[in-house]
């Protein structure tokens, strides 16, 4: 109880800090991280507007509400509510979660090819608990990251992707992550730990949705190793409800010669927060990080992104778009650091931002930490609107107002949109854009 | 003679409370072609955005009547689904949106108010095939984002792709001959002659006479600040040509003195 009352004290929430869930079956390892877990929350401060992270999001209404942390529990949704949610090229290799649970009832491993280990930690002698041990809370940041540190006293199963050295993995895997609303709030925490062994090869959806309307809290937090020439792609899509907070990190580790692209995409949740890491380890990696960001009523959507070149011959390419409409806010913090031994890097940043009304804002950040002498860096940042001339052309030629627009919205979607590998998130994602309601106000402000 | 598709009486616009036109009147029929020649300035391309529902001009006077309605009041949409086109002067760039995929909903968004059948991707795919031979298109312009990088006879090309596409009952060409040499202006007009029918009609906007050495107007009319002043046949255009449009501005001065 003492931890407890020190929590309150330090600002946490305070259905936060009610119950903390029972962790009397886990591992001695995962036991002794736990504790030290709790001690970094007692520790750690929850973050105001104060601190130059956080900034320009404030999580005032987050404090407010008493979060619990989310029990196991079935999943009542009608099955074309889940249905919509498989992807066809990874439908017999995906894992769901509910509230942070493992749902072997959703689950589908059995086109898992041989080499590709898809499945749950639960925290109790699992045949992975040594890769586990090994590996989880070694690359998160739990010592100054108070979500983090939440997250690894809070989470119960832990999605576990390994890809064993030299294989090749043809199938997307896909990590499905649903929150759902209840009377009162849930706090979900869900972990990931992604290891693409030496060599291998491997394409990834990480994916957060809500099921049902009301609030909800994911605490999410991915550790992703991408070892010796090893090649990973890696879509993350967050569409949870537009009442729900989202607070995600996902750190990447790249060994000598790994290829790592991400392609995040945020549509969802009233506020959210992905902080992304990539550490260029070894010599030779390349990393291409892109971001997509669609948002609108009064959503707030932020990004922090750090490449960390830690070592030579390494490049990086990030392209952050972010399409604000109505009174939404959008956050880029892109920092790149290239650390003084870390010679003959190359890293490109561009961050574009498109504002469909009068009251979107963005808030886009470049931040460059160069200690090296013999590297390449470059970065942009452009904010615009649509263009008037390219709407008059295409109602020219029949489209309506609406379709114009999100037309072009889409074109300005479409250069992440379209590196996206599996075809069926592609298409959803392309009609969620072409789809879309254009408010009247918004063409009435940009006219 | 054939059903008035177009009357314009004593237009007047402006653009940013400047006077543009200043009182043009046109009656175009079914299967005529028209000629709107005239210095730089003149309101040419002002009178072919109007006529497509350019936002940026205010109408300050006069009327445009289309097949009988009020044109004006249509948005620059509805203008082209009831069968208004404009070739642009300058068409415009749309990066991240693929030819092929703007010309069939374009081409669905028309039939789909026309009441036509709307073409699938493949379905469509023939259709285009078959009108990309009227411009002596490569299909691998469909796979391009619309006119990102195309030089400017093949933006000129796509335009008038589109205008074979969309089949309009009028069309205005806006300078479609600027920009281009003149392989790409003997395939432009081409393309035009095999698209005009008894019961279309076409206005070429241009400065020059070229154009019209392969596309022949039934009409020729000079516009000078705002109006237009002068109206011949084809041969007026050879005129002004050789002599210029100075003598015209003269012989219209000689006129309000006379």
């Amino acid at each position: 109880m003492s931890a407890v009352q020190q929590l309150k004290h330090e600002g946490l929430p305070d259905g936060l800090a009610r119950c903390w869930p029972d962790i009397a079956h886990d591992s001695a390892w995962l036991k002794e991280l736990r504790t030290r877990a709790v001690d970094r929350v007692a520790k750690l401060h929850f973050p105001t507007a104060r601190d130059e992270e956080w900034r320009f999001t404030d999580l005032g209404a987050l404090r407010e509400l008493n979060f619990e942390p989310a029990a196991a529990q079935k999943l009542h949704a009608p099955f074309a509510d889940f249905e919509r949610l498989i992807f066809p090229e990874a439908a017999a290799t995906r894992l769901v979660f509910v509230n942070g649970h493992y749902a072997p009832e959703f689950s589908d491993t059995h086109e898992v090819p041989q080499g590709v280990t898809l499945t749950h930690l639960s925290g109790q002698g699992a045949v992975q608990d040594v890769l586990a041990a090994r590996h989880l809370a070694q690359h998160a940041d739990m010592h100054n990251e108070v979500f983090t540190a939440l997250n690894t006293r809070l989470f119960s199963d832990v999605a576990l992707l390994f890809i064993a050295p030299d294989v090749v993995c043809e199938q997307p895997l896909h990590l499905l992550f649903i929150s759902t609303a209840q009377q009162t709030p849930l706090l979900s925490s869900p972990r990931c730990l992604i290891i693409g062994g030496r060599d291998s090869a491997c394409t990834l959806v990480e994916e957060y949705v809500s099921l049902g309307e009301g609030v909800t809290f994911t605490n999410a937090v991915s550790e992703i190793v991408v070892e010796e020439g090893a090649r990973m792609q890696h879509v993350r899509v967050q569409d949870e409800g537009h009442a729900a907070f989202h607070i995600a990190s996902s750190t990447v580790t790249l060994a000598r010669d790994a290829r790592y692209q991400a392609i995040n995409v945020t549509l969802g949740a009233r506020l959210s927060r992905h902080t992304l890491g990539v550490v260029h380890h070894g010599p030779g990696t390349e990393c291409a990080v892109d971001g997509l960001a669609l948002i609108s009523g009064r959503q707030l959507a932020d990004t922090h992104s750090v490449i960390d070149h830690a070592a030579p011959h390494g490049k990086s390419t990030q392209l952050n778009k972010c399409i604000v409409d109505e009174s939404a806010h959008a956050v880029f913090n892109g920092k790149i650091v290239v650390r003084r031994d870390a010679q003959l890097n190359d890293a490109r940043q561009q961050s574009r931002n498109l504002l469909l009304s009068a009251r979107a804002r963005v808030n886009a950040k470049p931040e460059l930490l160069i200690q090296a002498d013999d590297v390449k860096c470059a970065h942009g940042a452009t904010v615009g609107q649509l263009d008037e001339e390219q709407i008059f052309y295409l109602k020219c030629r029949g489209l309506s107002d609406a379709a114009a627009r999100n037309l072009l919205t889409y074109a300005f979607a479409a250069e992440v949109v379209e590196k996206i590998p599996l075809v069926s998130l592609k298409t959803r994602l392309r009609a969620v854009i072409l789809d879309r309601v254009v408010h009247a106000h918004a063409s009435a402000e940009a006219a | 003679m054939g059903t008035v598709l177009l009357e314009v009486r004593n237009l007047h616009a402006a653009v940013a409370g400047v006077e543009i036109l200043k009182g043009v009147n046109l009656t175009v029929r079914a299967g005529e072609v028209h000629a709107i020649m005239g210095p730089n300035g003149s309101g040419k391309s002002t009178f072919s955005k109007l006529l497509a529902g350019h936002p940026a001009y205010t109408v300050t006077g006069g009327e445009v009547l289309y097949q009988g309605e009020n044109l004006l009041a249509l948005a620059a949409e509805e203008r082209s689904r009831a069968g208004v086109f404009l070739a642009f002067q300058y068409p415009v760039e749309i990066p991240g949106v693929s030819n092929a995929s703007f010309l069939r909903l374009a081409y669905n968004t028309v039939q789909k108010q026309r009441g036509g059948e709307e073409l699938d991707p493949l379905e469509f795919d023939d259709l285009v095939r078959e009108k990309l031979k009227l411009v002596e298109m490569e299909a691998s312009f469909l796979e391009r984002s619309v006119n990102e990088g195309f030089s400017g006879g093949e933006k000129k090309r796509n335009e008038i792709l589109q205008m074979a596409l969309l089949e309009p009952v009028l069309a205005v060409l806006d300078e479609t001959d600027s920009g281009l040499d003149i392989d790409a202006l003997r395939i432009v007009a081409g393309g035009v002659n095999k698209l005009l029918n008894p019961g279309n009609a076409v206005i070429l906007v241009t400065h020059y006479q070229r154009l019209l050495n392969y596309i022949t107007p039934h009409f020729v009319h000079v516009m000078e600040d705002g109006r237009i002043v002068k109206t011949g046949g084809k041969e007026l255009a050879l005129e002004l040509e050789a002599r210029g449009y100075d003598w015209v501005r003269e012989e219209q001065a000689a006129g309000q003195l006379a």
